[in-house]
């Protein structure tokens, strides 16, 4: 069945014909229509995808296809999708239909790559779980009691379900890499700046990063190589031109020295994590590579300093949704300080609400130096670990969260331990690396377990390249959860 | 007990780029509401800015210009409040490191130089308007405003007197006109001055506490709202009282200042580094280049007016204040034989007394230079009179004809031919035997008079040096 695929695969499929865009799209939109456990999507679009796949097979047939052109994939709902409702999780923007596209949604298209609908999400990003989602949260298709990890959970489940062969997901704190490591995906976090924030709506300007949730490294690749690159609209990308990642992919690993950071793999991690994880790091060894222990010695200071930054920013970049110009209005409201509040109250969630008012505060007269300036110091601790860090080794190596995904509203009482699955992810954002997670096994339970590979900045091409010859020799990323399969 | 007060301004220059400071858009007045605005400018999701070029030339031009320290690196920064013409609930400003640092005008008050300090400009975005009329009861958001380039030009306190503050106003206008950063229309609001005002006795060096009157939008109200408040303040603290930390506003209409809001009510911004916009790098090579391409300034242009056209210095200072004026000056310098002080006099007295009358700007003034030039050339070679001059220079305003048409459609050319003169001076002194016995008698102020008779006989047409000549002669025989 065309669903158990790989994006190159598919592309190879198509190519030859064995398969047209049109049915390839048909088949992932009954799967998508069909699945009534996962609450994986918030928007599908049959009329829009079938009309590009119609497209995408006149340029197949034609010959005038991009190894992209006819492949369904799914937009995180954080992106903007001309004539699309994009609400990026939240009641705020349920009534937002967007009257422009994102440049990655702008890029992928112009590849020729069909989008077949938009993916739940925690609301505006900010979770762990997809449970912040207005649109209720997202079951993990390993075992439906579970999240799927956040905040691109709608994504993780989607490719992990086999709904979609691969989907877009955006990464603040370890949005990308830990639903990916929780539903058993290849995730890529792109080094900041390689990917335009151009029409992804804001949460934390200065740690937002787009990028890839696929079954493989190599279709990661294939997808990054689309979607980064420069965009004059977002100030914040590099005006830089680099190599395909996919070209680099099978580049032997002799010589490779993997870092492996004491403080990420200490009693806080589930024995059957650490140990999946110390046994893909031996596999890496015998294809070449050597690992060699580092200290990355501010790593404790990661969560606090992300959760006075990134709600900071997301403080400041939610002040747009006063329900003025467009968005959720309060009914009748009787002034101007009453439309405000109670569009806000009403349309926001209550883990926003938290993180506006944490923000608000960081921010404030009196506060800033105590808060906002001191974790911007501590980012810049954290960033010099990792320099130092490289000077030692090539990539660095551990688990992308502590433990498998946990059940359904067992941490939403306890924001803190919510916050802590990050305790991995966040401290590379913070100091804008590019960072990859893939499947290294399962728990004793049968949940999928994740690797987190961290790079240089800039070197995504050589995560991708460790990734791809790791699942040359595993299997991890073939496994389907039986009830998809 | 006499008082001192302390005076400082914030001018917002609003610059004449060709579109927004960070988005394309056109930043013309006038147009329909929110037709200027797009998906940047009301702040959909996803958005981000993009720092124009242009705008960032122009805070150069102008930190240049006052002598100013070009900061290398500047940062943006976000203004956090919530208002409905502000779309993103953060206005895009400087705080920390604005791009130009202290710099300094030196001003003219009574005949003495002054240096006023030039604290800082920052760049920084406009919000959009909120139209309160025609809604019944409900407000309009005009965002085509929105993201409009500011230059926000902070002076230090240095100013002392109501008349210092308007000058360095002024002074400020003039140069950001020469520039060519802003077209200086105050009523438009594309040069707006927010005034801080403080009052101590005499002597004393702690500076009073402070009231910001926002928004003055004329000269003439600046220095009655600067007024107003010193008063105001002096006569709190002479009743015992004391000044309270407020913004104000002026109004025009009663001539007074009133409270808008007290320090307490003021707005916590949470100013922080803007994340979407990397540190603002200027490189040494771009401010060379900039500097190349600075214009001749007021200063260099009257000294340059005195030298090259012989005119005094007052003359030369009332053509440079405004850059139409001087430009108007030396494109009729360009058409005329007629002396440059002549062309400066008509310049300051009719052709100014019509442009203020009409209510315009030298900028749309009907009557070209070239016309003007004609004119005075009429006059240098005797073909009119100043006197009658000044009736032909209303005819060309009104009909858009030339000076030579109107002087012969209307026969107003000189009468020179000493014939007809001698004949209308005769007859003139045989009608006023009185006054020629008193120039007789060595009463020779008489002979105005007589001047006049003759003059009044000829319609004004009589040339009058010839016609003094004669009568002299007659007289004197």
């Amino acid at each position: 069945m065309p669903h158990n695929h790989t994006l190159l695969e598919l592309s190879k499929k198509l190519r030859s014909r064995d398969i047209s865009a049109l049915e390839l799209c048909t088949h992932f939109l009954d799967r998508i229509e069909g699945d009534t456990k996962l609450n994986a999507f918030i928007t599908s679009d049959t009329e829009r995808a079938l009309q590009q796949a119609r497209v995408a097979d006149d340029a197949l047939n034609s010959g005038s296809a991009s190894p992209l052109t006819g492949l369904p994939i799914a937009h995180k709902d954080i992106f903007c999708t001309k004539g699309l409702k994009t609400s990026c999780g939240s009641r705020m923007l349920d009534n937002f239909i967007s009257p422009y596209d994102a440049t990655v949604v702008e890029r992928l298209a112009k590849e020729g790559v069909i989008t077949l609908g938009k993916t739940n999400m925690d609301e505006f990003a900010m979770g762990s779980s997809n449970e912040t989602s207005w649109y209720g949260p997202v079951a993990n298709p390993w075992d439906t009691s579970r999240v799927a990890g956040g905040s691109s959970g709608g994504s993780a489940a989607a490719v992990a379900a086999r709904l979609v062969p691969a989907a877009t997901g955006t990464d603040t704190g370890g949005s990308i890499r830990q639903p990916a490591a929780l539903c058993g995906l290849t995730g890529l976090k792109p080094s900041y700046g390689r990917v335009s924030r151009y029409g992804i709506v804001a949460f934390a300007s200065s740690l937002d990063q787009a990028g890839p949730i696929a079954q493989t490294a190599a279709d990661a690749a294939l997808l990054f190589d689309a979607m980064a690159g420069f965009d004059p609209r977002d100030s914040t990308s590099l005006d830089k031109k680099f190599e395909a990642a996919s070209s680099s992919l099978e580049k032997p690993l002799k010589g490779l020295k993997i870092g492996l950071p004491n403080e990420f793999f200490d009693s806080g991690v589930d024995s059957d994590v650490g140990a999946a994880v110390q046994a893909a790091v031996a596999r890496l060894c015998e294809l070449g590579a050597s690992a060699v222990n580092i200290a990355l010695p501010n790593s404790a200071a990661a969560i606090p300093c992300y959760y006075v930054i990134a709600p900071a920013e997301a403080s400041s970049n939610l002040a747009r949704f006063d329900g003025v110009r467009y968005g959720y209005r309060t009914n009748d409201p009787v002034d101007l300080t009453d439309l405000y509040e109670r569009s806000r109250a009403e349309g926001f969630g209550a883990e926003v609400k938290r993180r506006i008012m944490i923000g608000t505060y960081a921010l404030s007269s009196g506060y800033y130096d105590a808060y906002y300036l001191k974790a911007q110091k501590i980012r810049r601790l954290i960033a010099t670990d990792f320099d130092r860090a490289f000077a030692q080794c090539d990539v660095i190596a551990g688990p992308t969260t502590p433990t498998t995904a946990f059940k359904i509203g067992e941490k939403m009482d306890n924001p803190v331990s919510m916050y802590l699955n990050d305790i991995f992810t966040s401290s590379v954002n913070l100091a804008g690396l590019p960072a990859l997670s893939i499947p290294v096994g399962f728990s004793g339970s049968g949940l999928p377990i994740g690797m987190q590979l961290i790079g240089p900045y800039l070197d995504e091409a050589k995560l991708l390249n460790v990734g791809h010859c790791y699942q040359q020799t595993t299997d991890w990323h073939r496994h389907v959860p039986g009830e998809f399969a | 007990m006499s008082f001192e007060s302390v005076i400082g301004l914030e001018v917002h220059v609003q610059l004449k780029t060709s579109s927004k400071i960070f988005s394309g858009s056109s930043i013309a007045f006038g147009a329909e509401p929110n037709t200027q605005a797009n998906a940047v400018d009301i702040a959909l999701p996803g958005v981000l800015p993009v720092m124009n070029r242009e705008a960032v030339t122009m805070a150069v031009r102008f930190g240049l210009a006052v002598n100013g320290l070009i900061n290398q690196r500047s940062i943006f920064a976000r203004k956090n409040y919530f208002y409905p013409d502000l779309p993103k609930g953060y206005q895009i400003s400087q705080y920390e490191i604005p791009v130009v640092g202290p710099g300094y005008l030196d001003i003219e008050v009574e005949g003495k130089s002054k240096r006023i300090g030039i604290t800082r400009a920052h760049l920084e975005e406009d919000a959009g308007k909120s139209l309160h009329e025609d809604f019944h009861g409900m407000t309009g958001i005009d965002l085509n405003r929105a993201g409009t380039p500011l230059l926000e030009v902070v002076s230090d306190p240095d100013m002392r007197t109501a008349t210092e503050a308007v000058v360095y106003l002024r002074k400020l206008h003039t140069l950001v006109r020469y520039l060519g950063i802003c077209d200086g229309n105050m009523q438009e609001g594309s040069f707006r001055c927010d005034a801080n005002i403080s009052v101590r006795r005499r002597g004393e060096d702690k500076l009073g506490t402070r009231a910001e009157i926002k928004n003055i939008n004329s000269f003439r109200f600046v220095d009655k709202a600067i007024q107003f408040e010193i008063a105001r303040q002096i006569e709190i603290i002479e009743d015992g009282g004391t000044v309270v930390q407020e913004t104000r506003l002026y109004d025009p209409t009663k001539d007074e200042t009133r409270s808008m809001r007290s320090k307490e009510e003021a707005h916590d911004y949470r100013y922080f580094p803007d994340p979407d916009l990397p540190p603002l790098v200027i490189t040494e090579s771009f401010i060379e280049d900039v500097r190349r391409t600075l214009p001749e300034l007021a200063h260099a242009k009257r000294e340059r007016f005195i030298r090259e056209y012989s005119l005094n210095s007052s003359d030369a200072e009332a053509l440079v204040g405004d850059l139409d004026i001087a430009n108007y000056f030396e494109a009729i310098m360009q058409s005329t034989a007629a002396t440059a002080k002549a062309a400066a006099n008509w310049i300051t007295g009719d052709i100014s007394a019509r442009i203020n009358r009409e209510g315009i700007n030298f900028e749309n003034i009907p009557v070209t230079p070239l016309a003007v030039g004609q004119l005075l050339d009429r006059i240098q070679d005797g073909t009119i009179s100043g006197k009658i001059a000044k009736d032909v220079f209303q005819a060309m305003w009104d009909s858009g004809d030339t000076a030579d048409n109107i002087i012969d459609a209307r026969g107003l050319r000189q009468i020179s031919d000493s014939g007809a003169l001698e004949e209308m001076v005769d007859e003139v002194l045989s009608n006023s035997a009185a006054q020629v016995q008193q120039y007789r008698e060595g009463e020779t102020k008489v002979i105005g008079y007589l001047v006049g008779q003759i003059m009044k006989l000829s319609q004004g047409k009589a040339n009058p040096r010839q016609v003094n000549e004669i009568l002299k002669r007659k007289l004197d025989d």
